[in-house]
């Protein structure tokens, strides 16, 4: 089994202390691996990822990153420790030229690193360098998408948490941004996403994790759940009692 | 556009001001000093508000702490060259403190914190009189003499207000146009977004008040010394009012709005009041109605400011 680089042992965290959304939530992701979180509106998927991410801060319980309590570190702090956000929706600054907006994902590193990480990037996104010096605003729904994971990917990140991304993408876009992702993994970035496009999302990944209430439900290899006929109910919520049990 | 024709084109607009100023009346060139003033002023706050999307009602507040640290030591026969930097540092570190309200509550909430800190300002300037002559105010404040050169005629003053506008209006460029300027940006279009980038949210919204603030105090010493006297009333929230509006109707977030936006609310006025025109000459009553109207019509049909004008034209001539 691959390491667990992200652990989540018995995390209560919420928006306010009369509104709890994760419930002594206890999950890991292991590294090198899309680790996908499903569940229904609410069951705290995306505070999941805020509250690795250090936008909430837990109010019991342990978030580990590579076996090192990350509670309370700041979202600037854990990019130098190696983790990368992004988050739900469109994440560009359409006032900035696409140049501008790939730079701003550099913004922590020293100035003389910027040019050579941009490099890096580029070459995997040879799309975003013909656009370098147009609008952020002008580029399609894929190439946006593009460029705020190429973003992300400017700090080498040993993790990338990641909401949603096939939201507002047309089927053959959420496949590219899938296989970007895929490749990510398979290059050794861990990838813990979160994503309603569930069916399609399982086929790229290694393992789902299936939130209700706060809590994990469900915890299976991704290839198992894409056939498990109780998926559409897993998504809906209140169908994991129904489902095999996780794998120890 | 280009950096050339950029560059060009800045040069036709500053040979211009240096030229007509030779043919001005004394009266106009002491306006055009003062749009020059204001100026440095609102290109400030629109780093605050428009760059950064911190809204601010407090910029007179600032303009005014400048004004009468300049009155104060320029009469303590400070060099002017020493007192701009005091005044400077002061204006920012009292925005950084100013901008602390800014870390919990943002737009009209925001606008109206700093609108208190302008209103605490002006009570402090009116009767605090032991340090700032009350509502009798500071006179006698001497313009500078730089390196042997007497800046006290009207035209020197000019020139000399101009170039030290070009030299801030550069660094807010340069700065603008830097990873931090960029990040400015980013603040004001979604702070949770730049701070996934690792944007640190506290300094940046402190650093734009506080840039913002040094700005008005550099105008505020300029202010002092062309003007040779200063009492409250100029640094009175409906300074600060004017200021936003001057950042609005020339484009809020554009570098060259204020300028504009600055004319408009400092030269219009007075160029319709003193129009000797025939056809213009009901301005001398309704000047002030009419400026009004003006604003109300361009909010309305331009809200992004003058400089939105091609963006708006480029839309409507474009497919609908």
């Amino acid at each position: 089994m691959a390491d667990r680089i992200i652990e989540f042992d018995k995390v209560v965290a919420g928006y306010s202390p009369s509104l709890t959304i994760l419930n002594e939530l206890t999950l890991d992701a292991r590294a090198g691996e899309i680790t996908l979180l499903i569940g229904p509106n609410g069951a705290g998927k995306s505070t999941v990822l805020k509250t690795l991410f250090g936008f909430l801060v837990p109010r019991s319980g342990e978030v580990r990153f590579e076996g090192r309590r990350i509670n309370g570190r700041t979202p600037r702090e854990l990019l130098g420790d190696g983790l990368a956000y992004v988050p739900q929706g469109r994440n560009l600054f359409p006032a900035l030229t696409v140049r501008h907006n790939l730079e701003l994902g550099g913004i922590t590193l020293p100035r003389g690193e910027l040019p050579g990480r941009m490099e890096e990037v580029l070459q995997r996104f040879p799309r975003i360098r013909e656009r370098l010096d147009n609008q952020a605003s002008t580029m399609s729904g894929g190439e946006q998408k593009q460029l705020e994971v190429g973003r992300a990917l400017l700090l080498r990140p040993r993790v990338l948490l990641i909401d949603e991304p096939s939201i507002g993408l047309s089927p053959i876009l959420v496949r590219d941004v899938m296989t970007l992702l895929r490749n990510l993994a398979d290059g050794g970035t861990t990838v813990l996403m979160v994503e309603q496009n569930v069916r399609t999302a399982l086929k790229y990944s290694n393992r789902a994790l299936v939130l209700e209430m706060g809590r994990l439900a469900l915890d299976r290899p991704a290839s198992e759940l894409l056939g498990d006929p109780n998926l559409n109910r897993l998504f809906l919520g209140g169908g994991a009692a129904q489902a095999a049990p996780a794998p120890a | 556009m280009s950096a050339r024709r950029h560059l060009a084109g800045l040069a036709v607009v500053l040979a211009a001001l240096v030229i007509v100023a030779l043919f001005l009346k004394r009266s106009d060139v002491y306006l055009l000093t003062l749009w020059a003033v204001y100026l440095m002023a609102t290109m400030g706050l629109n780093l605050t508000a428009g760059y950064a999307g911190q809204m601010s009602l407090g910029q007179a507040a600032f303009f005014g702490i400048g004004a009468y640290i300049a009155a104060l030591l320029l009469k303590a026969s400070w060099p002017f060259l020493a007192v701009l930097p005091v005044a400077a540092i002061v204006c920012f570190v009292v925005g950084i403190v100013v901008g602390f309200p800014a870390l919990r509550v943002q737009h009209h909430y925001l606008a109206f914190a700093t609108l208190g800190f302008n209103v605490l300002a002006y009570l402090a300037m009116r009767n605090e009189e032991a340090i700032t002559g009350g509502t009798f105010g500071i006179s006698g404040i001497p313009r500078p003499t730089l390196f042997g050169v007497d800046l006290g005629g009207h035209l020197a003053y000019w020139y000399w207000t101009l170039g030290s506008l070009v030299v801030l209006g550069g660094l807010l460029w340069w700065l603008l146009r830097s990873p931090w300027g960029r990040a400015f940006t980013a603040l004001r279009d979604n702070p949770i977004r730049a701070e996934s980038l690792g944007i640190n949210i506290t300094a940046y919204t402190l650093l734009a008040f506080a840039i913002g603030a040094a700005c008005a105090g550099i105008a505020g010493v300029y202010y002092a010394s062309l003007v040779e006297f200063i009492e409250p009333g100029p640094f009175h929230f409906s300074t600060s009012l004017m200021m936003l509006l001057a950042v609005i109707v020339g484009g809020s977030g554009r570098f060259y709005g204020p300028a504009l936006g600055t004319a408009i609310v400092i030269l219009l006025p007075e160029f319709l009041r003193g129009s000797s025109v025939p056809w213009l000459k009901f301005m001398q009553v309704w000047y002030l109605a009419f400026f009004g109207i003006a604003v109300i019509v361009l909010m309305i049909w331009l809200p992004g400011g003058l400089l939105s004008l091609r963006e708006r034209l480029d839309r409507k001539g474009g497919p609908q």
